[in-house]
């Protein structure tokens, strides 16, 4: 037990000086504990490890000359500085990266002028053309297709295991995973679901492990703080799939009850039936900016703390030490909390889109 | 963050949905079959183990029957035994008392012969001997003649009275 948490500490240890790294890189001198929150639980297009090592991600882009694909090292190896007047007589300047007529500015993509430039209004932001479609394989993409390599991997291998040892009782890895298929179907699939659950078995299990692996995965320092389920367009793309989902297997009596719901009187079904048809996009709405908030409000939280380290520490460094053992346990006490909500959301997320779709092939009982 | 990316949207939606595919076809679907008929075969198994224990209760309990008929057997053989001890005790016993009696009334018949026949030989006797006795006495009596003459004189006597 010593040992573990003194490799926990270790691991904290090696966490600061990788945001010390950051925190020392920022030439404006002045810690910005807002700024450096942001950046961080921000998708990027490199997967930032420890101080200057980080794994460059490829940049694919569709402009007007067709697509576009090379290296992200070639951005953030270019560093430019634009100089800004904000108000009279004060200078800005504000830092960029550019490359082969493209400028990447707070992790989005602009087109530079002929100059190979970025150009900049009095509040700092870029008066260049954004590009509208940019494929990059991002850092939250990357960490997105690992996860999903990672719960393929395993339920293939357990399938295998299952195959092997038929009627047998589960061993190794098997035996982990089979409590929590059990856990989806007997708690949570079929008491939502009703005799029907066998449908959507196949997909409640894959949301769950994938989340799940999503947030253990964000969790993980070194890992360029990974913030998939954080990411509201990887939850935008799983809450339209369960809105998609429901929606096809709405029966009968669903679309009925909602559409025109029987034995209400006609002035109130008026008021009703809009708010139906707004429940059926608000359901998934919840379920999107649920888990995109708790997830990200973690990461806010822990990153929180690394900061209050650094704001002190600029004040005198015996402050910075003090502070850091306070923060430092707190931060331990919120991975465990964060631990707990990794399986909490993906359960969550889990267990109402199975009301969802019990709620859709529901019969008529009346 | 909370801006929405069309790359990630699109990453995300292939690469999601295709291992939603892979995994439905390869993982679950095997799995969910597995564990499905592993639960099957359990619940046979556990009911095949009720049926046995309740078959083994049945023959139990039957053979606790087939016990106490053969004990009920074996008493109802014991006591028809005794019975038929005592009746043939009692008839041997019935038997035996007749034939003593009948040996009893035989010898007592024959000791009754023998005394009759002992009491005729003594009768013969004491005949013989009266009279041996009594030819000694008359001899004697008659030995000399005043004797035999007192003698006649009494039977003339006797004679005369009449």
């Amino acid at each position: 037990m010593t040992k573990f948490f003194a490799g926990l500490s270790a691991l904290f240890m090696l966490l600061f000086s990788s945001f010390s790294g950051f925190a020392s890189g920022n030439s404006e001198g002045k810690f910005n504990a807002g700024e450096m929150i942001m950046h961080h639980i921000q998708d990027a297009h490199e997967i930032h490890i420890i101080g200057d090592f980080a794994i460059y991600l490829p940049v694919i882009l569709k402009s007007e000359k067709g697509f576009e694909v090379f290296c992200s090292s070639h951005f953030y190896h270019n560093k430019k500085t634009a100089a800004i007047s904000v108000h009279e007589n004060q200078i800005k300047n504000i830092e960029y990266f550019e490359h082969n007529g493209f400028a990447l500015f707070h992790e989005k993509i602009y087109y530079t002028n002929e100059q190979g430039e970025l150009d900049f209004d009095e509040h700092g932001h870029p008066t260049n053309q954004a590009v509208t479609i940019d494929l990059s394989i991002t850092k939250n993409t990357a960490g997105l297709l690992f996860a999903l390599l990672i719960v393929t991997l395993v339920f293939l291998s357990v399938a295998k295991a299952y195959k092997k040892n038929v009627n047998k009782a589960p061993k190794g890895l098997q035996s982990f995973m089979e409590p929590l298929i059990l856990f989806i179907r007997d708690e949570v699939a079929k008491p939502s679901i009703g005799h029907k659950y066998h449908l959507f078995m196949p997909f409640l299990l894959t949301i769950f492990f994938f989340i799940w692996t999503c947030n253990i995965l964000g969790l993980i320092p070194f890992l360029g703080g990974l913030n998939i389920t954080g990411t509201l367009s990887v939850t935008a793309v799983l809450a339209t799939v369960v809105f998609v989902i429901t929606s096809i297997n709405g029966n009968k009596h669903y679309w009925g009850h909602l559409l025109w719901p029987p034995g209400i009187p006609l002035p109130i079904k008026f008021i009703l039936v809009p708010i139906e048809i707004a429940g059926i996009f608000i359901k998934p709405l919840v379920l999107m900016v649920r888990l995109t908030a708790n997830i990200t409000a973690g990461h806010i939280i822990i990153l929180a703390f690394v900061c209050l380290i650094f704001i002190f520490g600029e004040q005198s460094a015996t402050a910075g030490y003090g502070v850091g053992v306070g923060s430092l346990f707190f931060m331990i006490f919120m991975n465990f909390i964060e631990l707990l909500v990794a399986f909490l959301q993906a359960y969550v997320f889990t267990l109402l889109a199975a009301i969802y779709f019990g709620s859709a092939v529901e019969e008529a009982h009346h | 963050m909370l801006s929405v990316s069309i790359g990630t949207i699109i990453w995300t939606s292939i690469a999601f949905l295709t291992v939603l595919f892979i995994l439905g076809k390869f993982a679950w679907k095997p799995i969910l079959k597995a564990i499905q008929e592993r639960e099957e075969s359990i619940e046979l198994a556990l009911r095949a183990a009720e049926n046995a224990k309740k078959e083994m209760e049945n023959l139990q309990s039957s053979n606790e029957k087939l016990l106490n008929e053969a004990r009920i057997e074996r008493d109802k053989i014991l006591k028809e035994a005794r019975e038929a001890k005592e009746l043939v005790i009692s008839t041997a016993k019935g038997k035996a008392s007749e034939e003593a009696e009948k040996i009893i009334a035989m010898a007592r018949e024959s000791i009754h012969n023998e005394k009759m026949a002992a009491v005729t030989e003594l009768k013969n006797q004491v005949a013989v001997l009266s009279i041996e006795i009594a030819e000694k006495i008359l001899k004697q009596q008659l030995s000399d003649e005043d004797k035999q003459k007192k003698i006649i004189d009494n039977l003339v006597k006797d004679v005369n009275l009449n």
